[in-house]
Protein backbone atom coordinates (compact mmCIF):
# COMPACT_ATOMS: atom_id res chain seq x y z
CA UNK A 1 0.00 0.00 0.00
CA UNK A 2 1.19 3.52 -0.79
CA UNK A 3 -0.01 6.52 1.17
CA UNK A 4 0.78 10.14 0.36
CA UNK A 5 0.00 12.45 3.29
CA UNK A 6 -0.32 16.17 2.61
CA UNK A 7 2.62 16.13 0.19
CA UNK A 8 3.98 19.50 -0.94
CA UNK A 9 6.70 20.03 -3.52
CA UNK A 10 8.23 22.96 -5.35
CA UNK A 11 10.99 22.61 -7.95
CA UNK A 12 12.32 26.13 -7.62
CA UNK A 13 10.88 27.47 -4.37
CA UNK A 14 8.65 29.86 -6.32
CA UNK A 15 6.15 27.81 -8.23
CA UNK A 16 4.49 25.08 -6.16
CA UNK A 17 3.96 21.90 -8.16
CA UNK A 18 2.16 19.94 -5.41
CA UNK A 19 0.02 21.65 -2.82
CA UNK A 20 -1.10 19.13 -0.24
CA UNK A 21 -1.62 15.78 -1.97
CA UNK A 22 -3.24 13.05 0.12
CA UNK A 23 -4.07 9.71 -1.41
CA UNK A 24 -4.11 6.05 -0.46
CA UNK A 25 -3.49 3.38 -3.07
CA UNK A 26 -4.23 -0.18 -2.00
CA UNK A 27 -2.49 -3.29 -3.25
CA UNK A 28 -3.98 -4.61 -6.47
CA UNK A 29 -5.63 -1.35 -7.54
CA UNK A 30 -5.76 0.01 -11.07
CA UNK A 31 -5.71 3.77 -10.90
CA UNK A 32 -5.57 6.51 -13.55
CA UNK A 33 -4.31 10.03 -12.85
CA UNK A 34 -5.64 12.72 -15.18
CA UNK A 35 -5.14 16.48 -15.40
CA UNK A 36 -4.11 19.32 -17.70
CA UNK A 37 -0.45 19.87 -18.67
CA UNK A 38 1.29 21.22 -15.58
CA UNK A 39 -1.26 19.95 -13.04
CA UNK A 40 1.40 18.05 -11.06
CA UNK A 41 0.69 14.48 -12.22
CA UNK A 42 4.29 13.54 -13.03
CA UNK A 43 5.56 15.25 -9.88
CA UNK A 44 3.14 13.16 -7.84
CA UNK A 45 4.16 9.79 -9.27
CA UNK A 46 7.85 10.66 -8.93
CA UNK A 47 7.15 10.84 -5.19
CA UNK A 48 5.84 7.29 -5.30
CA UNK A 49 9.21 5.78 -6.18
CA UNK A 50 11.38 8.18 -4.23
CA UNK A 51 12.81 10.13 -7.18
CA UNK A 52 11.40 13.21 -5.50
CA UNK A 53 11.07 13.59 -1.74
CA UNK A 54 8.27 15.64 -0.20
CA UNK A 55 9.29 19.05 1.15
CA UNK A 56 6.33 18.80 3.48
CA UNK A 57 4.18 15.75 4.23
CA UNK A 58 5.02 12.05 4.03
CA UNK A 59 5.08 9.14 1.61
CA UNK A 60 4.47 5.78 3.26
CA UNK A 61 5.21 2.55 1.45
CA UNK A 62 3.83 -0.60 3.11
CA UNK A 63 3.87 1.12 6.48
CA UNK A 64 7.39 2.53 6.14
CA UNK A 65 8.07 6.24 5.81
CA UNK A 66 10.12 6.51 2.58
CA UNK A 67 12.19 9.25 4.21
CA UNK A 68 14.16 6.42 5.80
CA UNK A 69 14.49 4.36 2.61
CA UNK A 70 17.02 4.66 -0.23
CA UNK A 71 15.87 5.11 -3.84
CA UNK A 72 17.19 1.60 -4.55
CA UNK A 73 15.06 0.14 -1.77
CA UNK A 74 11.96 1.91 -3.01
CA UNK A 75 12.68 1.08 -6.65
CA UNK A 76 12.66 -2.63 -5.84
CA UNK A 77 8.97 -2.26 -4.98
CA UNK A 78 7.91 0.60 -7.22
CA UNK A 79 8.75 0.65 -10.93
CA UNK A 80 8.39 3.95 -12.78
CA UNK A 81 8.28 4.28 -16.57
CA UNK A 82 9.01 7.80 -17.79
CA UNK A 83 7.02 9.67 -20.41
CA UNK A 84 10.07 10.28 -22.56
CA UNK A 85 11.93 7.00 -23.25
CA UNK A 86 15.08 8.94 -24.12
CA UNK A 87 15.40 9.88 -20.44
CA UNK A 88 15.57 6.21 -19.60
CA UNK A 89 17.35 4.28 -22.36
CA UNK A 90 21.13 4.29 -22.50
CA UNK A 91 22.51 0.94 -23.66
CA UNK A 92 23.27 -0.10 -27.22
CA UNK A 93 20.90 -3.03 -27.58
CA UNK A 94 17.32 -3.69 -26.57
CA UNK A 95 18.43 -6.96 -24.99
CA UNK A 96 21.04 -5.29 -22.77
CA UNK A 97 18.63 -2.52 -21.88
CA UNK A 98 16.00 -4.94 -20.59
CA UNK A 99 18.46 -7.29 -18.87
CA UNK A 100 20.26 -4.41 -17.11
CA UNK A 101 17.55 -3.82 -14.53
CA UNK A 102 17.01 -7.53 -14.00
CA UNK A 103 20.69 -8.19 -13.36
CA UNK A 104 20.81 -5.22 -10.96
CA UNK A 105 17.99 -6.75 -8.98
CA UNK A 106 20.04 -9.93 -8.58
CA UNK A 107 18.47 -12.25 -11.17
CA UNK A 108 20.88 -14.78 -12.66
CA UNK A 109 21.88 -14.52 -16.30
CA UNK A 110 19.50 -17.26 -17.39
CA UNK A 111 16.60 -15.88 -15.32
CA UNK A 112 17.21 -12.42 -16.76
CA UNK A 113 17.28 -13.84 -20.27
CA UNK A 114 14.04 -15.73 -19.76
CA UNK A 115 12.21 -12.73 -18.29
CA UNK A 116 13.57 -10.48 -21.02
CA UNK A 117 12.33 -12.83 -23.74
CA UNK A 118 8.87 -13.09 -22.24
CA UNK A 119 8.46 -9.34 -21.81
CA UNK A 120 9.70 -8.52 -25.30
CA UNK A 121 7.27 -11.08 -26.75
CA UNK A 122 4.39 -9.71 -24.68
CA UNK A 123 5.06 -6.23 -26.00
CA UNK A 124 5.49 -7.28 -29.63
CA UNK A 125 9.23 -6.55 -29.58
CA UNK A 126 10.57 -10.08 -30.10
CA UNK A 127 12.42 -9.22 -33.30
CA UNK A 128 14.20 -6.25 -31.73
CA UNK A 129 16.49 -7.86 -29.16
CA UNK A 130 19.75 -7.13 -30.98
CA UNK A 131 18.77 -3.68 -32.28
CA UNK A 132 20.05 -0.45 -30.78
CA UNK A 133 17.17 1.44 -29.15
CA UNK A 134 18.36 4.52 -31.02
CA UNK A 135 17.56 3.01 -34.41
CA UNK A 136 13.96 2.35 -33.36
CA UNK A 137 10.90 4.51 -33.92
CA UNK A 138 9.50 6.71 -31.14
CA UNK A 139 6.70 4.26 -30.37
CA UNK A 140 9.11 1.31 -30.33
CA UNK A 141 11.58 3.07 -28.00
CA UNK A 142 8.70 3.78 -25.68
CA UNK A 143 7.89 0.07 -25.54
CA UNK A 144 11.53 -0.82 -24.83
CA UNK A 145 11.50 1.56 -21.86
CA UNK A 146 8.29 -0.11 -20.68
CA UNK A 147 9.78 -3.56 -21.14
CA UNK A 148 12.83 -2.72 -19.06
CA UNK A 149 10.60 -1.87 -16.10
CA UNK A 150 7.81 -4.42 -16.64
CA UNK A 151 10.31 -7.30 -16.87
CA UNK A 152 11.36 -6.69 -13.25
CA UNK A 153 7.74 -7.29 -12.20
CA UNK A 154 7.57 -4.55 -9.57
CA UNK A 155 4.71 -4.95 -7.12
CA UNK A 156 3.76 -1.40 -7.78
CA UNK A 157 3.96 -0.01 -11.30
CA UNK A 158 3.65 3.67 -12.24
CA UNK A 159 3.52 4.63 -15.93
CA UNK A 160 3.72 8.19 -17.25
CA UNK A 161 1.73 8.55 -20.49
CA UNK A 162 2.32 5.01 -21.75
CA UNK A 163 -0.03 5.26 -24.76
CA UNK A 164 1.67 8.19 -26.51
CA UNK A 165 2.80 7.24 -29.99
CA UNK A 166 1.23 3.78 -29.74
CA UNK A 167 -1.13 2.56 -32.45
CA UNK A 168 -4.45 0.87 -31.66
CA UNK A 169 -2.92 -2.61 -31.71
CA UNK A 170 -0.03 -1.68 -29.39
CA UNK A 171 -2.43 0.02 -27.03
CA UNK A 172 -4.49 -3.13 -26.67
CA UNK A 173 -1.32 -5.22 -26.14
CA UNK A 174 -0.33 -2.81 -23.37
CA UNK A 175 -3.78 -2.94 -21.78
CA UNK A 176 -3.69 -6.75 -21.85
CA UNK A 177 -0.30 -6.83 -20.21
CA UNK A 178 -1.31 -4.41 -17.46
CA UNK A 179 -4.46 -6.46 -16.83
CA UNK A 180 -2.37 -9.63 -16.52
CA UNK A 181 0.02 -8.00 -14.06
CA UNK A 182 -2.92 -6.66 -12.10
CA UNK A 183 -4.47 -10.14 -11.92
CA UNK A 184 -1.27 -11.30 -10.25
CA UNK A 185 -1.97 -8.75 -7.51
CA UNK A 186 0.24 -5.94 -8.75
CA UNK A 187 -0.84 -2.33 -8.44
CA UNK A 188 -0.93 -0.24 -11.63
CA UNK A 189 -0.99 3.57 -11.72
CA UNK A 190 -1.00 5.46 -15.03
CA UNK A 191 -0.79 9.15 -15.77
CA UNK A 192 -2.58 9.79 -19.03
CA UNK A 193 -4.61 12.16 -21.21
CA UNK A 194 -6.09 9.20 -23.05
CA UNK A 195 -9.62 9.14 -21.68
CA UNK A 196 -10.72 6.12 -23.68
CA UNK A 197 -7.78 4.13 -22.30
CA UNK A 198 -8.89 5.18 -18.79
CA UNK A 199 -12.54 4.25 -19.32
CA UNK A 200 -11.65 0.86 -20.75
CA UNK A 201 -9.00 -0.16 -18.23
CA UNK A 202 -9.09 1.75 -14.93
CA UNK A 203 -11.86 1.49 -12.32
CA UNK A 204 -10.53 4.38 -10.19
CA UNK A 205 -9.53 7.85 -11.41
CA UNK A 206 -7.82 10.72 -9.62
CA UNK A 207 -8.20 14.15 -11.23
CA UNK A 208 -5.57 16.82 -10.56
CA UNK A 209 -5.49 20.58 -11.17
CA UNK A 210 -3.00 23.19 -9.97
CA UNK A 211 -1.08 20.78 -7.77
CA UNK A 212 -4.12 19.46 -5.95
CA UNK A 213 -6.46 16.51 -6.21
CA UNK A 214 -9.88 17.82 -7.24
CA UNK A 215 -11.66 14.48 -7.56
CA UNK A 216 -10.95 10.87 -6.58
CA UNK A 217 -13.35 7.99 -7.05
CA UNK A 218 -14.83 5.59 -9.55
CA UNK A 219 -13.85 6.48 -13.11
CA UNK A 220 -17.44 6.89 -14.25
CA UNK A 221 -18.18 9.23 -11.34
CA UNK A 222 -15.06 11.36 -11.79
CA UNK A 223 -15.53 11.65 -15.55
CA UNK A 224 -19.17 12.65 -15.30
CA UNK A 225 -18.16 15.69 -13.24
CA UNK A 226 -18.22 18.79 -15.50
CA UNK A 227 -15.72 20.65 -13.32
CA UNK A 228 -13.26 17.79 -13.82
CA UNK A 229 -13.73 17.87 -17.60
CA UNK A 230 -13.13 21.62 -17.63
CA UNK A 231 -10.22 21.91 -15.18
CA UNK A 232 -8.43 18.83 -16.49
CA UNK A 233 -8.70 20.21 -20.04
CA UNK A 234 -10.31 16.98 -21.19
CA UNK A 235 -12.10 16.51 -24.46
CA UNK A 236 -15.25 14.43 -24.32
CA UNK A 237 -14.73 10.94 -25.71
CA UNK A 238 -16.03 10.45 -29.25
CA UNK A 239 -18.55 7.93 -27.95
CA UNK A 240 -20.02 10.53 -25.61
CA UNK A 241 -20.19 13.06 -28.43
CA UNK A 242 -21.88 10.51 -30.68
CA UNK A 243 -24.37 9.63 -27.93
CA UNK A 244 -25.15 13.31 -27.36
CA UNK A 245 -25.64 13.92 -31.05
CA UNK A 246 -27.94 10.90 -31.22
CA UNK A 247 -29.91 12.10 -28.20
CA UNK A 248 -30.48 15.49 -29.80
CA UNK A 249 -32.32 13.74 -32.61
CA UNK A 250 -33.69 10.70 -30.80
CA UNK A 251 -34.65 11.61 -27.22
CA UNK A 252 -35.12 7.94 -26.36
CA UNK A 253 -31.36 7.31 -26.52
CA UNK A 254 -29.98 6.65 -23.02
CA UNK A 255 -27.84 9.09 -21.05
CA UNK A 256 -24.95 6.75 -20.71
CA UNK A 257 -23.65 5.15 -23.86
CA UNK A 258 -20.03 4.28 -23.37
CA UNK A 259 -19.48 1.16 -25.43
CA UNK A 260 -19.44 0.75 -29.19
CA UNK A 261 -21.78 -2.21 -28.91
CA UNK A 262 -24.32 -0.13 -26.95
CA UNK A 263 -24.39 2.54 -29.63
CA UNK A 264 -24.61 -0.13 -32.32
CA UNK A 265 -27.62 -1.79 -30.64
CA UNK A 266 -29.29 1.57 -30.07
CA UNK A 267 -29.03 2.40 -33.75
CA UNK A 268 -30.25 -1.07 -34.75
CA UNK A 269 -33.24 -0.47 -32.46
CA UNK A 270 -33.99 2.92 -33.99
CA UNK A 271 -33.70 1.67 -37.56
CA UNK A 272 -35.65 -1.50 -36.82
CA UNK A 273 -38.51 0.57 -35.48
CA UNK A 274 -38.51 2.98 -38.43
CA UNK B 1 4.87 20.73 -60.44
CA UNK B 2 4.05 18.75 -57.33
CA UNK B 3 5.00 20.26 -53.97
CA UNK B 4 6.47 16.96 -52.79
CA UNK B 5 7.34 14.06 -55.04
CA UNK B 6 8.70 10.69 -53.95
CA UNK B 7 10.10 8.80 -56.95
CA UNK B 8 10.68 5.14 -56.08
CA UNK B 9 12.40 6.21 -52.86
CA UNK B 10 13.84 3.69 -50.40
CA UNK B 11 15.87 4.28 -47.26
CA UNK B 12 17.60 2.18 -44.63
CA UNK B 13 19.17 3.73 -41.49
CA UNK B 14 22.82 2.90 -40.83
CA UNK B 15 22.91 -0.16 -38.60
CA UNK B 16 19.26 -1.10 -39.20
CA UNK B 17 18.53 -4.48 -40.74
CA UNK B 18 15.48 -3.57 -42.74
CA UNK B 19 14.36 -0.70 -44.92
CA UNK B 20 12.51 2.11 -43.14
CA UNK B 21 10.96 3.19 -46.45
CA UNK B 22 10.41 0.78 -49.34
CA UNK B 23 9.96 2.07 -52.87
CA UNK B 24 7.71 5.01 -52.06
CA UNK B 25 6.20 6.75 -55.08
CA UNK B 26 3.66 9.53 -54.66
CA UNK B 27 3.03 13.22 -55.11
CA UNK B 28 1.52 15.77 -52.73
CA UNK B 29 0.15 18.99 -54.17
CA UNK B 30 -0.42 22.48 -52.86
CA UNK B 31 -3.44 22.90 -50.59
CA UNK B 32 -3.71 19.24 -49.60
CA UNK B 33 -4.19 18.10 -45.99
CA UNK B 34 -2.58 14.69 -45.84
CA UNK B 35 -2.72 12.52 -42.74
CA UNK B 36 -0.05 9.82 -42.56
CA UNK B 37 -0.90 6.94 -40.27
CA UNK B 38 0.03 3.33 -39.60
CA UNK B 39 1.34 1.07 -36.86
CA UNK B 40 4.32 2.24 -34.82
CA UNK B 41 7.58 1.64 -36.68
CA UNK B 42 5.90 1.75 -40.10
CA UNK B 43 8.11 4.58 -41.42
CA UNK B 44 5.97 7.67 -40.77
CA UNK B 45 8.70 9.73 -39.11
CA UNK B 46 11.25 8.71 -41.75
CA UNK B 47 8.79 9.81 -44.43
CA UNK B 48 8.59 13.29 -42.79
CA UNK B 49 12.37 13.53 -42.49
CA UNK B 50 12.77 12.64 -46.17
CA UNK B 51 10.66 15.62 -47.22
CA UNK B 52 13.13 18.20 -45.93
CA UNK B 53 16.32 16.23 -46.60
CA UNK B 54 17.05 15.30 -42.93
CA UNK B 55 16.90 11.83 -44.46
CA UNK B 56 19.40 11.12 -46.02
CA UNK B 57 21.62 14.11 -45.24
CA UNK B 58 21.44 14.27 -41.42
CA UNK B 59 20.27 10.70 -40.75
CA UNK B 60 22.52 8.72 -43.02
CA UNK B 61 22.03 5.32 -44.55
CA UNK B 62 21.30 3.41 -47.74
CA UNK B 63 19.30 5.42 -50.27
CA UNK B 64 17.64 4.54 -53.57
CA UNK B 65 15.35 6.70 -55.68
CA UNK B 66 14.72 10.41 -55.15
CA UNK B 67 12.56 12.91 -53.32
CA UNK B 68 11.82 16.31 -54.85
CA UNK B 69 10.51 19.00 -52.55
CA UNK B 70 9.35 22.10 -54.37
CA UNK B 71 11.09 20.64 -57.41
CA UNK B 72 14.50 20.33 -55.73
CA UNK B 73 16.19 16.99 -55.24
CA UNK B 74 16.74 16.39 -51.50
CA UNK B 75 19.95 14.48 -52.24
CA UNK B 76 21.51 17.27 -54.25
CA UNK B 77 20.61 20.44 -52.33
CA UNK B 78 21.64 21.57 -48.86
CA UNK B 79 19.30 20.88 -45.95
CA UNK B 80 18.96 24.65 -45.39
CA UNK B 81 17.37 24.98 -48.86
CA UNK B 82 14.38 23.05 -47.60
CA UNK B 83 13.90 24.91 -44.31
CA UNK B 84 11.90 27.61 -46.03
CA UNK B 85 9.87 25.12 -48.08
CA UNK B 86 8.92 22.40 -45.60
CA UNK B 87 8.44 23.47 -41.97
CA UNK B 88 8.73 20.64 -39.46
CA UNK B 89 6.94 20.50 -36.12
CA UNK B 90 7.69 17.67 -33.71
CA UNK B 91 5.99 15.84 -30.86
CA UNK B 92 8.05 17.50 -28.16
CA UNK B 93 8.15 21.32 -28.57
CA UNK B 94 10.81 21.59 -25.84
CA UNK B 95 13.32 19.99 -28.20
CA UNK B 96 12.58 22.64 -30.79
CA UNK B 97 12.65 25.92 -28.84
CA UNK B 98 16.06 27.57 -28.75
CA UNK B 99 15.66 31.10 -27.39
CA UNK B 100 14.27 32.67 -24.25
CA UNK B 101 11.24 34.56 -25.47
CA UNK B 102 8.47 34.36 -28.00
CA UNK B 103 9.56 37.21 -30.28
CA UNK B 104 13.17 36.00 -30.46
CA UNK B 105 11.99 32.47 -31.08
CA UNK B 106 9.86 33.50 -34.06
CA UNK B 107 12.59 35.77 -35.42
CA UNK B 108 15.36 33.19 -35.03
CA UNK B 109 14.74 31.28 -38.30
CA UNK B 110 14.29 34.24 -40.65
CA UNK B 111 17.30 36.01 -39.07
CA UNK B 112 19.42 33.02 -39.91
CA UNK B 113 18.20 33.09 -43.48
CA UNK B 114 19.11 36.79 -43.75
CA UNK B 115 15.57 38.16 -44.07
CA UNK B 116 15.39 41.99 -43.75
CA UNK B 117 14.67 43.26 -40.19
CA UNK B 118 11.50 45.09 -41.21
CA UNK B 119 10.12 41.99 -42.82
CA UNK B 120 11.04 39.93 -39.74
CA UNK B 121 9.21 42.39 -37.47
CA UNK B 122 6.16 42.17 -39.72
CA UNK B 123 6.18 38.35 -39.63
CA UNK B 124 6.63 38.24 -35.85
CA UNK B 125 3.60 40.49 -35.27
CA UNK B 126 1.50 38.62 -37.82
CA UNK B 127 2.27 35.25 -36.20
CA UNK B 128 1.72 36.50 -32.65
CA UNK B 129 -1.74 37.52 -33.79
CA UNK B 130 -2.44 34.36 -35.82
CA UNK B 131 -1.41 31.96 -33.04
CA UNK B 132 -2.80 34.06 -30.22
CA UNK B 133 0.57 34.52 -28.48
CA UNK B 134 0.07 38.06 -27.16
CA UNK B 135 -0.13 36.93 -23.54
CA UNK B 136 3.02 34.85 -23.90
CA UNK B 137 5.17 37.70 -25.20
CA UNK B 138 6.97 38.19 -21.89
CA UNK B 139 6.95 34.56 -20.82
CA UNK B 140 9.97 32.28 -20.69
CA UNK B 141 9.34 29.03 -22.66
CA UNK B 142 9.91 26.99 -19.49
CA UNK B 143 7.01 28.77 -17.80
CA UNK B 144 4.68 27.85 -20.64
CA UNK B 145 2.42 24.81 -20.78
CA UNK B 146 3.07 22.19 -23.45
CA UNK B 147 0.26 23.57 -25.60
CA UNK B 148 1.68 27.10 -25.38
CA UNK B 149 5.16 25.85 -26.27
CA UNK B 150 3.77 24.00 -29.26
CA UNK B 151 2.00 27.16 -30.47
CA UNK B 152 5.32 29.03 -30.25
CA UNK B 153 7.10 26.20 -32.09
CA UNK B 154 4.53 26.35 -34.89
CA UNK B 155 4.88 30.14 -35.10
CA UNK B 156 8.67 29.78 -35.33
CA UNK B 157 8.25 27.26 -38.14
CA UNK B 158 5.76 29.43 -40.02
CA UNK B 159 8.11 32.43 -39.79
CA UNK B 160 10.14 30.83 -42.56
CA UNK B 161 7.05 30.98 -44.81
CA UNK B 162 7.09 27.30 -45.69
CA UNK B 163 4.86 25.99 -48.45
CA UNK B 164 4.06 22.87 -46.51
CA UNK B 165 3.76 22.26 -42.78
CA UNK B 166 5.02 18.81 -41.81
CA UNK B 167 3.87 17.91 -38.31
CA UNK B 168 4.97 14.65 -36.67
CA UNK B 169 2.46 13.84 -33.91
CA UNK B 170 2.38 17.48 -32.78
CA UNK B 171 -0.27 16.94 -30.11
CA UNK B 172 0.79 13.63 -28.53
CA UNK B 173 2.22 15.22 -25.39
CA UNK B 174 -0.60 17.71 -24.94
CA UNK B 175 -3.75 17.56 -22.88
CA UNK B 176 -6.89 17.07 -24.99
CA UNK B 177 -7.98 20.73 -25.01
CA UNK B 178 -4.52 21.99 -25.97
CA UNK B 179 -4.42 19.29 -28.65
CA UNK B 180 -7.73 20.49 -30.03
CA UNK B 181 -6.46 24.10 -30.17
CA UNK B 182 -3.34 23.05 -32.11
CA UNK B 183 -5.35 20.94 -34.56
CA UNK B 184 -7.79 23.83 -35.13
CA UNK B 185 -4.84 26.10 -35.92
CA UNK B 186 -3.46 23.55 -38.38
CA UNK B 187 -6.86 23.14 -40.07
CA UNK B 188 -7.15 26.93 -40.29
CA UNK B 189 -3.70 27.23 -41.92
CA UNK B 190 -4.75 24.60 -44.45
CA UNK B 191 -7.98 26.49 -45.24
CA UNK B 192 -5.85 29.54 -45.95
CA UNK B 193 -3.95 27.53 -48.54
CA UNK B 194 -1.00 25.92 -46.77
CA UNK B 195 -0.40 22.26 -47.52
CA UNK B 196 -0.31 20.10 -44.40
CA UNK B 197 1.28 16.71 -43.85
CA UNK B 198 0.36 15.40 -40.40
CA UNK B 199 1.45 12.17 -38.75
CA UNK B 200 -1.15 11.00 -36.28
CA UNK B 201 -2.47 7.80 -34.67
CA UNK B 202 -5.63 9.29 -33.25
CA UNK B 203 -7.79 9.55 -36.33
CA UNK B 204 -10.82 10.42 -34.18
CA UNK B 205 -9.20 13.85 -33.88
CA UNK B 206 -8.00 14.53 -37.42
CA UNK B 207 -9.84 12.43 -40.02
CA UNK B 208 -12.52 15.10 -40.40
CA UNK B 209 -9.96 17.76 -41.38
CA UNK B 210 -7.98 15.64 -43.85
CA UNK B 211 -8.41 15.67 -47.61
CA UNK B 212 -6.36 12.49 -47.93
CA UNK B 213 -5.13 9.66 -45.73
CA UNK B 214 -2.01 7.63 -46.45
CA UNK B 215 -1.72 4.31 -44.63
CA UNK B 216 1.76 2.96 -44.12
CA UNK B 217 2.85 -0.47 -42.96
CA UNK B 218 6.38 -1.85 -42.73
CA UNK B 219 7.87 0.97 -44.77
CA UNK B 220 5.37 0.75 -47.61
CA UNK B 221 2.32 2.71 -48.59
CA UNK B 222 -0.56 0.26 -48.38
CA UNK B 223 -3.48 2.62 -49.03
CA UNK B 224 -3.79 6.22 -50.18
CA UNK B 225 -6.97 8.16 -50.83
CA UNK B 226 -10.08 9.86 -49.51
CA UNK B 227 -10.41 9.49 -45.70
CA UNK B 228 -13.89 7.98 -45.87
CA UNK B 229 -12.86 5.35 -48.41
CA UNK B 230 -9.66 4.49 -46.59
CA UNK B 231 -11.19 4.22 -43.13
CA UNK B 232 -14.02 2.02 -44.43
CA UNK B 233 -11.43 -0.59 -45.50
CA UNK B 234 -10.94 -3.67 -43.28
CA UNK B 235 -7.20 -3.25 -43.86
CA UNK B 236 -7.21 -0.55 -41.14
CA UNK B 237 -8.13 -3.03 -38.42
CA UNK B 238 -5.80 -5.65 -39.90
CA UNK B 239 -2.73 -3.46 -39.49
CA UNK B 240 -3.82 -1.83 -36.23
CA UNK B 241 -4.96 1.65 -37.28
CA UNK B 242 -7.28 3.39 -34.80
CA UNK B 243 -10.42 3.94 -36.86
CA UNK B 244 -12.71 6.73 -35.50
CA UNK B 245 -15.45 5.41 -33.21
CA UNK B 246 -18.25 6.62 -35.48
CA UNK B 247 -16.67 4.83 -38.45
CA UNK B 248 -16.33 1.66 -36.36
CA UNK B 249 -20.04 1.74 -35.56
CA UNK B 250 -20.77 2.24 -39.27
CA UNK B 251 -18.67 -0.83 -40.12
CA UNK B 252 -20.38 -2.97 -37.48
CA UNK B 253 -23.79 -1.96 -38.83
CA UNK B 254 -22.62 -2.73 -42.35
CA UNK B 255 -21.80 -6.32 -41.40
CA UNK B 256 -25.37 -6.61 -40.14
CA UNK B 257 -26.78 -5.46 -43.45
CA UNK B 258 -27.42 -1.81 -42.54
CA UNK B 259 -26.05 0.59 -45.19
CA UNK B 260 -25.88 4.20 -44.02
CA UNK B 261 -24.79 5.52 -47.45
CA UNK B 262 -21.88 7.76 -46.50
CA UNK B 263 -19.06 6.72 -44.17
CA UNK B 264 -19.21 8.91 -41.01
CA UNK B 265 -16.02 10.24 -39.39
CA UNK B 266 -17.58 11.85 -36.31
CA UNK B 267 -20.37 11.11 -33.88
CA UNK B 268 -22.40 14.04 -35.19
CA UNK B 269 -22.15 12.75 -38.76
CA UNK B 270 -23.23 9.30 -37.58
CA UNK B 271 -26.30 10.71 -35.84
CA UNK B 272 -27.24 12.67 -38.97
CA UNK B 273 -26.96 9.58 -41.15
CA UNK B 274 -29.18 7.57 -38.80
CA UNK B 275 -31.72 10.39 -38.89
CA UNK B 276 -31.67 10.44 -42.70
CA UNK B 277 -32.10 6.68 -42.77
CA UNK B 278 -35.22 6.86 -40.58
CA UNK B 279 -36.83 9.59 -42.66
CA UNK B 280 -36.36 7.70 -45.93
Amino acid sequence: MIILEDVHYSYDGVYTALRGISIQIDDGERLAVIGANGAGKTTMIKHMNGLLRPQKGRVILDGHDTKFMSVAEIAREVGLVFQNPDHQLFLDSVKKEVEFGLRNLGFTESEAEQKRQKTLTDLGLEGFAERSPFTLSGGERKRVALASVLSTEPRFLALDEPTIGQDAHQKSLLAQMLAEMNKLGRTVVVVTHDIEFVIENFPRTVAMADGQIIADGSTSMVLSNDEVIERCALALPQMTLAARAMRNVFPEVGQRLTLLSELEETIMGILGGA
Amino acid sequence: MALVEFADFSFKYLGADSLALKRITLTIDEGEYVVITGPSGCGKTTFCRAINALVPQFHRGYVAGNVYTDGKNTRENEVATFASVAGLVFQNPENQLVTLDVEKEIAFGPENLGVAPNEIRRRVEELIELLDLEELREKHPHEMSGGEQQRVAIAATLALKPKVLVADEPTSNLDPQSAETILKIIAHLNKKGMAVILVEHRLDLVAKDASRIILMNKGRIVADGNPREILAMDLCEEIGVGVPKATQVYKRLRTRGVELGTVPLTGVELAELVQEATSR
